[in-house]
This record gives C-alpha cells, structure tokens and sequence, in this order.
C-alpha cells in the first residue's frame, strides 16, 4: 500500500471502509463534515454500504445500533454538541452488548461553543458521557496514521468486546493533512449468534437494555464490569516519549501532545531534558504505567486543550507519589509549542 | 373430522400478557402475531417495540426482536431493514413514542419512504407511567398532568399522526383503525396485513394507527372504553384510509 496524502476527517472514513465499516449515518456538523462527506461518497461502492444522513446525532446514534444488531460493522461521527446528543444511544449500546464506533471530532464547549479544536470532552467520553454504570474504550489519536491505524483496531475491539468504541479526537486532527499508509485490516471475528437477523426456523433472540428486576440488572451490570476490568487489564495504550534522562514529563494527549513534542524538542536545544508521556486509550487510562514512571521521575506536567480533565485520571495515578503541574488552554484556543516551552521552562528552573 | 378455527398463534409465545385486563395491546399483538403466520414470515421478521407498555413485547412475540431507546424505534427499524432488505421490519410504537419523543425519528422515517412497517397504538395517554397526558390526549380530557382537563391555551391540540404522515410524500399506506368492536378488530388485521404485504412487496413506508383503549387510565370499564373510542375518540381521530398508493407504487416498481 503506498502512502497517501489525507485529510484526517477522510483518513477516519478511508480506515473504517477497509476494516469493513457497511453501515454509517450521520448529522452534519463542523469540524467533522469531511468525515460524512467521505461516507456518503464511498460507502455505497463497497458491497452492502448504506450511508444515510439522519435527521438528527439521536436518530444517527439509534441507527448504528440497529445496523451493529444486524450484524454489520457500524459507525456514526460528530463534534462535542452531537456527541452530547447521542449519548442516551451509547448508554443503551453498552447495555446491549452492541460494537459500534462513535468518532468525536471535538471542538470549543461548553454548550454551542465554537468550532475551534479543544479537549473538553474528556470527562464525557472517559466517565461513560450517558446514563447508568457503563463504560466506552476512549483511543486518542495524535496523527494521520494512528487515524487510520486506531479507527481499524477500534473496530476489532469493539467487535471483541462487544461494546461501543470513541475515537476521540479534535478540530486539529480532524482537519490537518498528513501522509499515511493503511494496514491490511484483521478478519473479522463476530460469532453469528450475536447477530439479529430473523429467526429462520429456529428459536427466536431478543436485544435489551431494559431488566425490570433489579437481581437481574444488578446481574448484568456485574457482568459489564468484569468485562471493564478485562479491557482494562488487556487494551491500555499508551507512548513514551524521551522520558530515559527526563526530569519533568508532559503528560498529554492528541493534539496536545503533538504541541507537547514540538516544545520538548525546542526545551532539549536549550539543555532541559524534559519527556512526553501519552495515553492513547483515554479508557482505560495507563494508570499503572504512569504511576511506575514515578520511580524515577518525580514531577509531571499535565497539558491539555481544557481547564484541566485528564488531570484528575493523572492525580489518581501520581497523588503521593510525584509532584503534579498543570498547563491548560480551553475553549477551542490552541497553544503553540513557543508558548508550552515558556510554561515549562518556567517550572524547570524552579525544580532545583 | 373437527375442523380448527381458533387456536394460538404460532408467532406469539405461551407467556401470559402482563398488561392490564381490557388493554389493547393484548389485542393488537395477537392481531399481528396472525398475520405473521398467515404470511408465513414469522423467520425472517424482526420486531422493535418501544419504551411504553409494549416495551416487553419480546416477552410474546416469538420473532426476533431489539427494543428502542423511547421514540427511536424507527430509527433503528429503518436501520435494520437497510441492513437487510428481505427482512420484515416492523416497530411497535405509542402515541408518546410516535408522536411526542420520537416524532422526528418517526417523521423522518416517513418522509424517506422506508420500507418498514410503523403499528401505531393510539390510547390517548401514557399508559406505563401511570395515566399523563399524550400528544394524542383529547381536548378537556383528565389525567394526571392535566388533571382539569388537556386544555388547548396550555397544551395544545391532539396530534393526527395518521392525517400528518400521509401528507408526506414517502409515504406509501396510512389507515387509521379502532379495536373498540369486533367489526373494528377485523379490519385491523386487514390494515396490518395490508401494510406488511406493502413492506413485501417493496412499496415503502406504511403505518397503521390503532385506537386502542386503556381502561386502566381512563379509569372505566372495558365495555364503557369501547364506546368512549366510539362515541369520543374516534370523532378526533376518524378511522379510514389515509393514503394508499400501493397500486400507483406497484406500477413505479414494476416499471423498474
């Protein structure tokens, strides 16, 4: 496969029809439309595609899960205010036991904010974002290429897990152009006896979310949680960056931690050995690497395009064991590397 | 040699309905479970009840089946017949889930010209939570929400689902019914099996509004429920057929 140059709202929508992606509805909204556009046009060409655009995140959401019911790989995207939308349809996904991929191109919040990339969607996308005791596995890509690699192992894995995957990502990621080269997508694994289909000649299924006797919901919320915790020990991801020497890691992810690599390489020309550590599942957060890291480096900066959400995961992590900064910008304002590597700069010199 | 004429459904399983005595969901599903069998569908037909009363509907429909989230049962049936057009597709929808929460999922449905089929029951209230006020609540009716009466200056009016929907181009068969009599529960059945034959036949969107009684919240007996369908209800909501462009969609598909 060569290496082509996309845009990563497309490189999400390229990767998703290559890992087998039959099913994609969606509302526009910027800065994701890219990504709809790129269903509408090539979905259909591949063997059993539908594309529909719906009338509504909720509508969009609640076909997805229909779609995943029937046996197809699915997927439906939008930004922040959307996301908010489908989250009754994510809840209801996770209850059902339904795979499915929910791209965030986030963009400036609270509310309608504004269209500029941001991260304050973190809580949201890490704490469940619905209603009820659930939990979504959270990827956060930082380039073109982990935009095409992590939307096909998002694939896999909801399929494994049976349960709704996030892609989070942002303005930034969703817009920019990088080179990339797609992987051969994995076969996929999803056992029939999942799938709603008709009931032939044989005994007939049922999907449901809703469990009047609370043993038997209690039950079930049991048997989610255990699956948590086997994703938990099994999907956490993450990179590090330059942390042999370090003396003060950025914590950060995505587009931050793309403005994070930019002022670490600016900080080393002036002799500060500062490294990057970055979660790439969001959920589950690399709490124990991160919290092994503090053996030998006993102060963090966390770097987020928010008031500071990731940071909370981080304390959990670190709390007793280093010391913690923090450096955030929110409201779709984004920092440049000059102005990071002032931030830390500032602390380096205090560190002695 | 004894002939059958009456026996239960194969489509509807032994479970004993939870709903209250003189509800006509009991009614309805069997009305469907029928033509289910009398089609001969029952393997490749997949059911999406609602959140509502109906929402265990699982529980007697021996089809496949995924519950909605309240309102997206259209949604998700539109989504799934998609998926695999020889399927049969039907939702199972209140007058909450159709016409207040779901309206836009419903509407939109609609307007596409899905070929999904949309059974539509209309009792005037919300029955599971407890007896509030419905989109399709009369004016001066009580419930527990407006319990001097639906009054139009706070409320507004009842919703025609059955006279809005078949104004919109994509749909292809609308007929309102009541299961207030014998005669009606008749021509009940033949408004579902029409719509399903509608679906089969590939001619689109069709949907079958029911009157249909709750004596529980109207707080009457099942006999008086009847009349109050007939002598109150049915003048807001006139039982007929909406639309019905089967011929005319026939002659667009065979053309085709």
């Amino acid at each position: 496969m060569n290496k082509v140059l996309m845009s990563g709202n497309t490189i999400i929508g390229e990767a998703a029809i290559r890992a087998g992606c039959r099913f994609y509805a969606g509302y526009p909204i910027t800065p994701q439309n890219e990504l709809t556009e790129y269903m509408a046009e090539h979905i259909r060409s591949a063997e059993g595609g539908v594309f529909i655009q719906s009338e509504s995140e909720i509508a969009a959401i609640n076909m997805i899960a229909g779609s995943s019911a029937a046996g197809f790989r699915v997927m439906t995207s939008s930004s922040s205010p959307g996301i908010s939308l489908k989250q009754e349809g994510i809840s209801s996904m996770a209850a059902c036991e339904l795979p499915g991929i929910i791209v965030n191109i986030m963009r400036g919040g609270p509310g309608l904010g504004n269209i500029r990339p941001s991260q304050g969607d973190y809580f949201q996308a890490t704490r469940g974002g619905g209603h009820g005791d659930y939990r979504t596995i959270v990827l956060a890509p930082a380039s073109g290429q982990e935009l095409a690699d992590l939307t096909m192992d998002a694939f896999d894995l909801a399929d494994k897990y049976r349960t709704p995957v996030m892609i989070l990502a942002d303005g930034m990621m969703g817009q920019m152009m990088e080179p990339v080269i797609f992987k051969k997508p994995n076969p996929r694994q999803y056992p029939e006896k999942f799938m709603l289909r008709g009931a032939g000649n044989g005994k007939s299924k049922f999907i449901r979310g809703l469990l009047l006797d609370p043993i038997d919901s209690e039950a079930h919320n049991w048997k989610l949680a255990r699956k948590y915790e086997v994703i938990t020990k099994n999907e956490t991801r993450f990179e590090e960056y330059r942390i042999d020497d370090a003396d003060i890691v950025i914590v950060a992810y995505g587009t931050a931690a793309r403005i994070a690599k930019g002022a670490i390489k600016r900080l080393r020309e002036h002799g500060m050995k500062i490294g990057l550590f970055r979660p790439i599942t969001l959920w589950p957060f690399p709490e124990l690497k991160l919290r092994a890291l503090s053996a030998k480096i006993k102060k963090f900066l966390v770097f987020e395009m928010s008031t500071g959400q990731m940071l909370e995961d981080v304390r959990l992590a670190l709390q007793g064991y280093a010391d913690i900064d923090f450096h955030g910008r929110p409201g779709g304002a984004v920092p440049t590397p000059a102005e990071l590597a002032n931030v830390i700069a500032k602390i380096y010199d205090k560190k002695d | 040699m004894a002939k059958i004429v009456f026996k239960h459904p194969e489509s509807l399983k032994e479970n004993v309905f939870h709903y209250c005595p003189g509800c006509g969901h009991s009614i309805v599903h069997r009305l469907v479970a029928e033509v289910i069998d009398e089609m001969g569908i029952r393997g490749i037909t997949i059911g999406v009840p609602p959140a509502g009363c109906a929402v265990l509907a699982y529980n007697y429909f021996d089809v496949d089946m995924i519950e909605a989230p309240h309102g997206r049962g259209p949604a998700m049936a539109t989504a799934i017949k998609r998926s695999l057009p020889d399927r049969v597709v039907f939702s199972y929808q209140g007058d909450g889930d159709l016409a207040a929460i779901g309206i836009a999922e419903s509407f939109h449905a609609a307007n596409r010209g899905e070929n999904i089929t949309v059974i539509f029951i209309n009792n005037a209230v919300y029955g599971m939570t407890g007896g509030q006020m419905a989109p399709t609540t009369m004016l001066n009716q009580k419930t527990t929400t407006c319990s001097g009466g639906r009054r139009q200056e706070l409320d507004g009016y009842p919703v025609k689902v059955s006279e809005i929907f078949s104004q919109l181009r994509g749909s292809t068969y609308v007929e309102r019914c009541s299961i207030s009599s014998p005669a009606g529960v008749n021509k009940t059945k033949k408004a579902i099996r029409k719509a399903f034959q509608c679906q089969i036949d590939g001619l689109g969107f069709s949907l079958v509004e029911i009157l249909s009684l709750c004596p529980t919240n109207w707080k009457m007996s099942s006999v008086d429920s009847c009349k109050w369908i007939d002598e109150v209800l049915s003048k807001e909501f006139p039982p007929g057929v909406f639309k019905d462009e089967i011929a005319a969609a026939k002659k667009t598909v065979e053309a085709q």
